[in-house]
């Protein structure tokens, strides 16, 4: 659906983006995670057409991003991070006057259509200017979808809503990824945990990291790290836990929570389990602690800094800790 | 075709939400009524005196030029302030289709009000005998017409390059002044040396309406003039506009 490659963009002496490469397939949803400054909003307005790249090549549905770039644009819904409106018009107005421009064949079915789906019926007379913060959004993700695009960029689609509405709008990007492909940026790493099936990490304008948020934890902790805390009284239970097959060493140690890590392909809590209890002790917890995505993003982020750029380094780098 | 009728019906159905179109026709037919009226008084006095369209159609030119920048400020820098353009930038619309629908949005609107004015000639044509001078009169509207589509072209190309709407103001007006007041004296100085005369008389805006078609002499390349100007603005309007694509 959507293929980067070697997109480069300069903003005058500033590199904005460097030879990203990646793609995106039919009905995915990808996440663009990075810090404020990484190249998100750059990379999605190069995509949806509104500023041709410096370096590189991308097509959507086949169309090159540039030389066929209304193809590109028929096809794409885009909604800025701003989420542009027109206060003064009505929210039926607008909605019609935005598939109008995309060329849609019988406007106003459309726009009854996107206010359904956007449970925005209520408000099709109010004019924008008298929306709340997050019906707002709602308007402007309604706008992105008018045309019936086979592609979404939304462009922090969450940024400023209430908790509630956060939900609401990634339920809803949930629903609509499984007849479209998504491509959504965000800050908020839990969000992309949530909502996409892949995720990309950029930073500074280069690539760091592409994978599903699962493989991603993974592939940076390699070996897993388990949990384990024990109730009451906890004595012998370092030497108990080192001897069952599977586990590698333990962590940690501390008022009967215990952390230790596995031998790579070995699950061992079936045999954690077993033991702690035929050996009499009280078993509280027995978890898996994956590295979120924050602690994934912060180390890649801050080996990027210090130079060190591959995945692979990270990786031993993190086995050594 | 279609796009610049979406955007140019907008842009026109949009500017009746505001007060500006009602604040434009007002101070529009204010001052042309009041020299409407002190010429029917003079021509009261003084038997003989027989007004014609120019009581109103010289009055009715300067009010568009100081009036005009009001109608095309907001055009594309306002869609720059409110990050809109990113929108239009990124629907399957072809940039000069987006200016000329703005164009033709902001020049709906000034044949909408000059249509109001055509009450004067109505009026005058009644009191007068026999009625009033049918050539002045078409060339003269003619005229208004041409000037009215050259303007707001080159408001609107003024305000392709601004997201501040008073800072869009404040250069259409100062451009306006330049070529339809400033151009003049220079015209007749240089006139008077040799020189470029030629040349600057040929740019001079105002020289054009008042030399020609506002006495009722219909000459192609006045028409040709004016077309050029909107033309060409709109060309450099749409550069503008394709240049903050590459910015």
């Amino acid at each position: 659906m959507i293929k980067v490659e070697g997109l480069t963009k300069d903003y005058g002496p500033n590199r904005a983006i460097d030879s990203l490469s990646f793609h995106v397939g039919e009905n995915e949803i990808l996440g663009f995670l990075g810090p404020n400054g990484a190249g998100k909003t750059t990379t999605m307005r190069i995509l949806c057409g509104y500023m041709p790249p410096t370096l590189g090549k991308a097509t959507i549905s086949g169309y090159d991003i540039v030389d066929q770039s209304l193809e590109v644009r028929r096809r794409v819904g885009y909604m800025p991070e701003s989420v542009p409106l027109y206060p003064d018009m009505t929210v039926f107005d607008y909605l019609k006057y935005m598939a109008d421009l995309r060329g849609t064949e019988d406007s106003d079915e459309n726009v009854n259509k996107v206010i359904g789906i956007m449970n925005l019926e209520e408000r099709s007379n109010s004019y924008i200017s008298n929306l709340s913060k997050g019906l707002k959004q709602r308007v402007g993700l309604a706008q992105a979808l008018v045309h019936d695009p086979e592609v979404l960029i939304l462009d922090e689609p969450t940024i400023g809503l209430d908790p509630a509405q956060i939900i609401e709008v990634r339920n809803l990007i949930q629903d609509l990824g499984k007849t479209r492909t998504i491509l959504l940026s965000t800050h908020i790493l839990s969000e992309a945990q949530q909502v996409c099936d892949r995720v990309l990490i950029i930073n500074e304008g280069k690539l760091l990291a592409e994978d599903s948020p699962e493989n991603l934890q993974s592939r940076l902790t390699g070996a897993q790290h388990i949990l384990l805390e024990i109730g009451g009284d906890y004595e012998g239970i370092e030497s108990l836990i080192g001897e069952i097959r599977g586990v590698n060493r333990i962590i940690s140690s501390q008022n009967g929570k215990l952390e230790f890590e596995t031998i790579p392909g070995i699950d061992p809590r079936p045999d954690v389990a077993k033991a702690v209890i035929t050996a009499g002790y009280d078993l509280m917890e027995l978890r898996k602690a994956g590295l979120s995505l924050e602690e994934i993003f912060l180390k890649l982020t801050r080996e990027e800094k210090e130079g060190l750029h591959s995945v692979e380094n990270l990786q031993a780098e993190i086995e050594e800790e | 075709m279609r796009n610049i009728w979406i955007i140019a019906s907008r842009e026109y159905k949009r500017y009746f939400a505001d007060w500006i179109p009602y604040m434009i026709a007002f101070v529009l037919l204010a001052v042309l009524g009041i020299f409407f009226y002190l010429n029917l008084q003079i021509a009261v006095i003084q038997p003989g005196y027989s007004p014609g369209v120019e009581i109103f159609l010289a009055p009715l030119a300067t009010m568009l030029v100081l009036l005009i920048p009001a109608i095309t400020t907001r055009l594309l820098a306002e869609e720059q302030r409110l990050g809109t353009i990113e929108l239009l930038l990124t629907s399957p619309v072809k940039d000069w289709e987006l200016v000329a629908g703005k164009w033709l949005g902001g020049f709906l609107l000034i044949l909408s009000i000059v249509g109001v004015t055509l009450i004067y000639p109505l009026i005058l044509n009644q009191m007068t005998e026999p009625g009033i001078d049918q050539g002045p009169f078409i060339s003269g509207y003619l005229g208004i017409v041409l000037l009215g589509a050259a303007l707001i072209a080159v408001g609107v190309a003024v305000s392709s390059f601004f997201s501040n709407q008073i800072a869009a103001f404040v250069t259409t007006l100062g451009v306006f002044i330049v070529i339809w007041w400033i151009l003049d004296p220079v015209t007749r100085i240089t006139g008077a040396g040799g020189g470029n005369f030629e040349l600057i008389k040929y740019l001079n805006f105002s020289d054009h309406f008042f030399s020609n078609l506002f006495i009722g002499i219909l000459d192609i390349r006045d028409v040709v003039y004016y077309m050029s100007v909107t033309a060409f603005s709109l060309m450099v309007a749409s550069i503008s506009v394709e240049m903050r694509r590459w910015r």
